[in-house]
């Protein structure tokens, strides 16, 4: 703290600050702490992303559904993950929700049940666009071949719709990565949890903070990278 | 083979089937001509349900396909269908287009539904473009995948919806040609087209239908040459 705190009092330019040794030496000590901390982030979001994506697929079919019943479950389940904050979901599931149903919940369960929920929101109507993208065409010559509801959607409508829905797929696994960082605020020990942390040991905000979020960047990019490679294959084919 | 009864559809308040009724038999080719906004395509999908009829009754082979008891699916892989648009599966091949229900509907092995598939390729003469993409086709070769797609299903009917309307004129002519092929070996074809030339030369009997009804009709020379309704007239008239 004394060290930024002079800083600013003895007015170093930004310059000055940046070379700043002592920053420089928390940061690149506490380096390995940190991108385990990125790792737990990844793990979280990986898993969410796997059961999010389960959990889009069928409530995005529900919300397409023609019984009115599965309509109105997706409905509900979409508006409350969509309508609310995921700050407060955390909050909500954490401290309320799971308590009643399981013994001491660990924040990283909480965490992957509550992403996972949200991010099924999300995806439910990711899928439920990629699916009414499909020319209408396609589910008419299905069905003329004497497939039904489920064999069409299958064999003929969702292998089309997932090139749709990569973009906007990547999209939110690159928002749900950010977002991860929310579960720090029920000591979930991810990225920004030990960056907090760190920062609070030191107090060195632009070091601690800056390497953190350089670190959410390089992981955020990487996905990116990833999705645009994806689309292009998918392209080709 | 098919019959309709007393057919009647519509899409909100506007009245598209007003009331049909006809026979189809066994090796009949019926041609479906009439003025666009006749109601030929919605009368075509009712008879295999990709429309819900509002009342009527459609008989194919003795069945009922308008009791809700009866499994449509079923009844679907004895009538093919070709449209418009031709609807191939994009993400499959020409070939895979082919097998694809045969193998997954029918439950038929692979090999037999590869050899089944060639043989059909070699009927509509795209041998050569089993494991191309539908996008590397052109319109008539489209259209002609689809039919042997459709007929991969050893259907006892087959149903065309306007199958040379968005083609070139250049290919109407190769997929009229498979058409005609498939209706000297007996098939039962119901078409709904403009092409008056086929369903003079090919049909058996031709349906001219205006405003939701079958205004007249007959054998396909007597109807071209001499039509009765004042209607028909009118729009052969103009087509001719």
């Amino acid at each position: 703290m004394h060290a930024a705190v002079l800083n600013v009092i003895t007015g170093m330019s930004i310059y000055e600050y940046l070379m700043d040794i002592r920053g420089f030496v928390i940061l690149t000590s506490h380096l390995g702490y940190l991108l385990e901390g990125a790792l737990l982030t990844l793990k979280i979001t990986a898993l969410s992303v796997a059961f999010g994506m389960l959990l889009g697929l069928i409530f995005g079919l529900f919300k397409m559904s023609g019984s009115r019943m599965l309509r109105f479950i997706a409905a509900i389940y979409i508006d409350f993950f969509r309508g609310t904050p995921l700050f407060v979901q955390i909050l909500l599931m954490y401290f309320g929700v799971l308590p009643l149903i399981m013994d001491k919940p660990s924040p990283i369960e909480a965490a992957v049940i509550t992403c996972s929920l949200n991010s099924g929101a999300y995806i439910a109507e990711i899928v439920r666009a990629g699916i009414q993208a499909v020319d209408k065409g396609q589910m008419e010559a299905a069905r003329s071949l004497g497939m039904n509801q489920v064999q069409a959607m299958w064999m003929v409508i969702l292998p089309q719709a997932y090139k749709i829905v990569i973009p906007p797929l990547i999209n939110e696994f690159i928002m749900l990565l950010k977002d991860t960082s929310l579960v720090s605020t029920i000591a979930a020990e991810e990225l920004t949890q030990r960056g907090r942390l760190v920062y609070s040991t030191y107090y060195e905000a632009v070091w601690v903070w800056g390497g953190v979020a350089v670190i959410y960047l390089i992981m955020t990019k990487v996905l990116s990278i990833l999705g645009d490679y994806a689309e292009r294959r998918l392209a080709t084919e | 083979m098919i019959e309709v009864r007393d057919l009647h559809k519509s899409f909100g308040h506007l009245k598209v089937i007003k009331g049909i009724s006809c026979r189809i038999a066994p090796r009949e080719v019926v041609c479906v001509i009439g003025p666009s906004g006749s109601g030929k395509s919605t009368f075509l999908r009712c008879v295999n349900q990709l429309e819900q009829v509002d009342s009527g009754q459609i008989f194919i082979d003795g069945q009922e396909l308008t009791n809700p008891r009866t499994d449509i699916n079923k009844i679907r892989q004895q009538v093919g269908m070709v449209f418009q648009l031709f609807n191939l599966f994009p993400h499959r091949t020409t070939l895979q287009n082919i097998t694809m229900a045969p193998i997954h509907i029918k439950g038929m092995n692979k090999r037999k539904a590869e050899d089944m598939a060639m043989e059909l390729l070699r009927k509509v003469g795209l041998v050569d473009k089993a494991s191309v993409y539908p996008a590397q086709l052109s319109g008539g070769q489209k259209q002609r995948v689809a039919i042997a797609r459709a007929l991969a299903m050893q259907p006892k009917a087959m149903l065309f919806d306007e199958p040379t309307s968005s083609l070139d004129p250049e290919m109407v002519g190769e997929v009229l040609a498979v058409m005609k092929d498939l209706a000297l070996e007996g098939m039962t074809m119901v078409v709904v087209t403009h092409e008056m030339g086929f369903a003079r030369e090919v049909g058996d009997r031709v349906l001219f239908m205006d405003e939701g009804l079958i205004v007249e009709e007959g054998l396909p020379g007597p109807l071209f040459d001499n039509p009765q309704n004042p209607r028909t007239k009118a729009f052969l008239s103009k087509v001719l």
